[in-house]
């Protein structure tokens, strides 16, 4: 890749390399947070932290990394990180962070964090595994965000916790969809999402894994 | 690489370096954020137990939190006889500096639960409960009560506020839990906790346990004992049932309700 500069690397993640839509990484946390679109802010603004200064810090030491011990190196720093930036919630967004809960600590084990790491930040500099930490980081708010906006709207008529479509619960028109604040129907979103997202772009469509063949012996009747 | 790189030696010193710097950076964050974070939960505490007892005005201010506190008495209650106890018997001078989290852990200051009295899951129960009281001249007003107990993932920590008949809810509040957000994370929900105030607890006429419970799939407002009953939250059968297991563990016989019927006695 030498036609690399910095408006690719951060950009290329969000549409045509897309960490959920293509990578169909970090799956787990998208289906968990997207209920409410404040939520998701936080969360991609934190993976995105997380993401972009542990590719960098990988990165600046990737020389000295010795092979054997890369995977466990790269978890240790995306931990701390981690670490640190659940401290800094609890200690200027407490609310928020009640409300994370478990989730901000689960973005160790997010594979986008780990992925970056081990595919670009251990073969590129620090600067550039900055930006493709924060790119990725973008591509996934992207996704998270949209799905958060179709269920927060549509699960509870509300977007940022400020009704939009009067529910009947309180006196309004709209019956809220409660499907759409179960974990199930991020999948739907997420699905129609990369269909979409396919259909678009048609170069991101994998060939099948195999083609079943015709019948050629009458196995039944 | 060279073969240097894959060195034992290198790989040690590689190890331990980097267990060092992050070391060093976990305990510094963890460290110089403490005082913001414990300073945040001591308010939030403050502002659940404000919540719980309905006398929290929206978006106040710290200050002004700490003011209406201010009106509230800390007190400690003997849970086996149901009296007020002096701080000395835990050597306090002040009730607000007893951790009721901390006894529960104490074996000198908790007892061991046996499996069938042990309905909200928390193994050991502390000897000694800190309650809140809101008097006004000289008569009791509000009685806010700490619970706690296990939903699906986490122990769940709250307050339940009952009038001074010691038997209507004035109102109910969790602080502390880790059930899923969305579903059993639904516990905070406002509008979920806006069911709760004027419930009763027990039914006197017919006996002295708490008959309160949520109800799977929502109650039917349309039954005599509607009012005993909360509606369960969706998607979360198990959160909902922890909370049951948990208020009717800490008003029973083994939590508050010695205690209340002296308050409701007028003790």
């Amino acid at each position: 890749m030498s036609d690399m500069t910095i408006k690719k690397v951060l950009f290329e993640p969000v549409a045509n390399n897309n960490p959920i839509a293509l990578q169909i990484l970090g799956i787990c946390s998208a289906l968990a947070v997207t209920t409410s679109l404040q939520l998701s802010l936080v969360m991609a603004a934190a993976v995105c932290l997380v993401t972009a200064f542990s590719s960098m810090s990988i990165s600046m030491i990737r020389n000295h990394i010795p092979s054997s011990i890369r995977i466990i190196v790269q978890m240790t720093i995306i931990a701390s990180l981690v670490i640190v930036v659940d401290q800094l919630l609890q200690a200027f967004a407490y609310e928020l962070s009640k409300k994370l809960s478990v989730f901000v600590g689960l973005i160790i084990t997010n594979c986008i964090v780990m992925g970056r790491a081990e595919a670009f930040a251990m073969k590129n500099g620090p600067i550039m595994s900055f930006v493709d930490g924060i790119g990725n980081g973008l591509g996934y708010g992207a996704v998270l965000i949209a799905v958060a906006v179709v269920r927060e709207l549509l699960g509870s008529g509300s977007l940022f916790g400020i009704e939009i479509l009067a529910t009947v619960n309180n006196g309004g028109w709209y019956q809220p969809n409660g499907l759409l604040l179960l974990p199930p129907s991020a999948f739907f979103i997420i699905g129609l999402i990369i269909w979409g997202l396919r259909s678009w772009k048609t170069d991101q469509k994998e060939a099948p894994d195999y083609k079943m063949k015709a019948h050629v012996t009458k196995e039944a009747f | 690489m060279s073969s240097n790189q894959e060195s034992i030696q290198k790989t040690v010193i590689v190890a331990l370096l980097l267990c060092l710097v992050c070391s060093i950076i976990v305990a510094a964050s963890v460290v110089l954020l403490r005082p913001i974070q414990e300073k945040n939960k001591a308010l939030n505490l403050k502002v659940n137990i404000l919540a719980a007892a309905g006398m929290l005005k929206e978006g106040s201010t710290p200050e002004e939190i700490e003011s209406t506190f201010a009106r509230i008495t800390p007190k400690l209650v003997d849970l086996d006889s149901g009296e007020f106890v002096s701080p000395e018997v835990v050597g306090l001078t002040n009730a607000i500096d007893y951790d009721q989290k901390k006894a529960a852990k104490n074996p000198k200051l908790s007892d061991v639960l046996d499996g069938d009295k042990d309905i909200a899951s928390i193994k050991r129960r502390e000897k000694y409960a800190k309650v809140y009281l809101v008097e006004e001249s000289g008569t009791i007003k509000t009685i806010i009560v700490p619970m706690h107990g296990y939903g699906l993932w986490s122990t769940l920590y709250g307050f339940v506020a009952l009038e001074s008949d010691a038997n209507t809810v004035a109102g109910l509040g969790f602080y502390q839990h880790a059930e899923t957000p969305g579903l059993g994370g639904e516990v905070d929900n406002p509008k979920w906790k806006g069911q709760w105030p004027g419930k009763k607890i027990y039914n006197l006429e017919e006996g002295s346990d708490p008959v309160i419970e949520l109800v799977k799939g929502g109650v039917d407002l349309t039954r005599d004992d509607a009012i005993y009953g909360v509606d369960g939250l969706s998607g979360a059968t198990l959160t909902s049932r922890g909370v049951t297991n948990l208020l009717q563990f800490w008003l029973g016989e083994n939590g508050f309700q010695k205690f209340l019927n002296r308050i409701r006695e007028g003790a």
